[in-house]
């Protein structure tokens, strides 16, 4: 079972929900940007939530299969097509041997996910097949995916088999067979570039002034943005007081605030450790929102409570669970 | 900090809600990176349900989990559900930290690092000289008679926060940062000292040059250095760390 890259994209790699436990080495997580979108992709073909999927950017691959595939694509829309007919996203799809794949111009959005059953074959280094590009590390190769190269994929699940068997019934035309069911439409992200927040470490060290700008004035993303982070550009933010601080561990979503006070908001593959000031950490459930965003849009951020945000954190969880736990029913 | 508070000589804040930190101290200071190093090896020997990991730092741990994995477990107790998954988390730190005051002293590893001094590998260290009005052989002469602890590793993968360089060599920044440095570069910054274990920008005055790798991705664990190892600067001729470059290969 393999696929083969006609055309890789801009920047498409292998990620999953990265590398844990090896942060106290220097080791950056990295990963998904959107592990929503993501996990969701691997549950539509019955695979582990933290499988590795191919995660596109801005401009999408062109793909095509060698044998017949149980896939699903999630995340920001490229417009995808099979044998030049629409493909639809946030759904399991059948496709044929030998039919290609392609993903265009991202329409809304930033990033997509592609899910293989069974998953990709490839070596995990420290535990994880996300590529990590500067250490060239993990994924295919340690790089990002290049036109001609094969990935293999692993034996499906008993739960993608029987996906596979349902989808069967259905008409067997054309390049690929979709079932009728997908994602309920309320696990589609359709969300406002709002980024919430629970106060940063250093929050209370800002003057009124850059936290009202902060809580209140859009910021433009900055073309400099990438996987470690999307550099913000806007009002200034500025420290009561100049600080020294001492470098100490970072995370998802952490905003830091460097001397020229434009904001930088940490993402996938940021470093391990900071020492700049922090502001703001923007809550786990709102990531996928800023992995969703192109650099040249603008974001706003909005400040609630630190019991909302784990509130919020759980729900999408057990919703999570809840969908995981329906698919596996309809297929039983 | 001589001062003796009878509890609580440390403050948790959330970093997010997926990760606690707990904060020891303002200033980089050996006792209380023991503390830390203590109670990271034992939260890592002794995990709660739900921990994903711990990154130590200079004065403070952060520990990483997964609320939901916490709560899921919280359900199957007595525990009231009106508490929140960074509630139980603190609790059962605090709680940690309370049994674990005095226990066992930590073993302490020395790793040694060889370094071929000056010329080609170390560019900087005349300047290095001349801005603390020493010879060459000085310089070399203190740096490898200093007495380093790894506090913390970081910024990228195996790089080490080492202290305890004697002031007497140190140096500020280059005013112009390098755009690359090669790895297993030996560098000064400040009064701190470290090595570069993958090719990097930096602003460090560079002395000297490791023939050992310091990141090593298919090893376990993959980085050299750890929190809490004691590290010794071996000077090495030319001839010596070709050596270890061929045996290497």
């Amino acid at each position: 079972m393999s696929i083969k890259i006609i055309r890789p994209g801009l920047l498409s790699t292998i990620q999953d929900l990265g590398r844990q436990g090896f942060q106290k080495h220097g080791v950056i997580v990295g990963g998904a940007m959107d592990r929503y979108a993501s996990r969701l992709a691997n549950m539509l073909v019955g695979n582990e939530e933290g499988e590795g999927t191919i995660e596109m950017t801005l401009v999408g691959p062109s793909i095509e299969f060698e044998q017949d595939m149980l896939i699903s694509m999630t995340g920001g829309n490229f417009s995808p097509t099979i044998d030049d007919e629409k493909a639809p996203m946030w759904r399991p799809i059948y496709v044929k041997k030998g039919s290609v794949l392609t993903l265009n111009v991202c329409e809304s959005g930033c990033r997509a996910y592609l899910a293989v059953a069974g998953g990709f074959n490839i070596k995990k280094v420290m535990e994880s097949k996300s590529t990590y590009l500067l250490g060239n590390i993990g994924g295919y190769k340690g790089r990002a995916l290049q036109k001609n190269d094969r990935l293999y994929v692993n034996e499906m699940s008993s739960i993608a088999k029987k996906i596979v068997q349902k989808v069967k019934f259905e008409a067997d035309r054309g390049p690929f067979i979709a079932p009728k069911w997908c994602i309920p439409s309320s696990y589609i992200p359709q969300a406002e570039p709002v980024l919430r927040f629970v106060e940063g470490k250093q929050f209370d060290q800002f003057s009124q002034q850059s936290i009202h700008d902060f809580c209140d004035k859009p910021f433009d993303i900055s073309q400099k943005s990438d996987r470690m982070g999307y550099r913000l550009t806007g009002p200034k933010l500025n420290l009561k007081e100049p600080m020294e601080l001492l470098s100490e561990a970072v995370s998802h979503g952490t905003v830091q605030v460097p001397p020229n006070g434009d904001p930088i908001v940490l993402l996938a593959d940021r470093q391990t450790t900071g020492g700049y000031p922090k502001i703001a950490q923007v809550i786990s459930v709102d990531l996928p929102i800023i992995a969703q965003l192109k650099p040249g849009e603008q974001v706003y951020f909005r400040k609630i409570d630190f019991s909302e945000a784990e509130a919020l954190l759980l729900e999408q969880e057990k919703e999570i669970d809840q969908l995981k736990y329906s698919i596996k029913c309809y297929m039983q | 900090m001589t001062t003796r508070t009878p509890k609580q000589k440390f403050v948790m804040t959330p970093l997010g809600d997926s990760a606690i930190v707990i904060q020891f101290g303002q200033t980089i200071d050996r006792a209380i990176h023991r503390k830390i190093k203590h109670l990271a090896d034992y939260i890592e020997t002794h995990p709660f349900h739900g921990f994903i990991e711990c990154v130590p730092a200079y004065v403070n741990l952060t520990i990483y989990y997964n609320p939901y994995l916490v709560w899921k477990s919280l359900e199957k107790t007595s525990i009231p559900n009106t508490m929140t998954s960074y509630d139980y988390v603190r609790q059962t730190l605090e709680t940690i930290i309370d049994q674990i005051k005095g226990i066992g002293e930590q073993v302490e590893r020395t790793v040694e690092i060889p370094v071929c001094y000056g010329g080609e590998f170390g560019p900087d260290l005349q300047d290095v000289a001349t801005y603390n009005h020493l010879t060459i052989d000085e310089v070399i002469d203190i740096h490898s008679n200093g007495d380093y602890l790894v506090y913390m590793i970081g910024f990228c993968p195996g790089f080490p926060f080492i202290g305890g360089m004697s002031e007497k060599i140190s140096t500020p920044r280059r005013s112009s940062p390098r755009t690359s440095i090669p790895e297993g570069s030996v560098g000064i910054a400040g009064i701190q000292t470290g090595v570069y274990p993958i090719a990097t920008p930096g602003g460090w005055q560079l002395i000297g040059r490791t023939p050992l790798d310091l990141f090593l991705p298919n090893n376990d664990p993959p980085s050299l250095l750890q929190s809490g190892d004691k590290v010794r600067f071996k000077p090495i001729s030319l001839e010596e760390y070709m050596a270890y470059q061929e045996e290497k290969k």
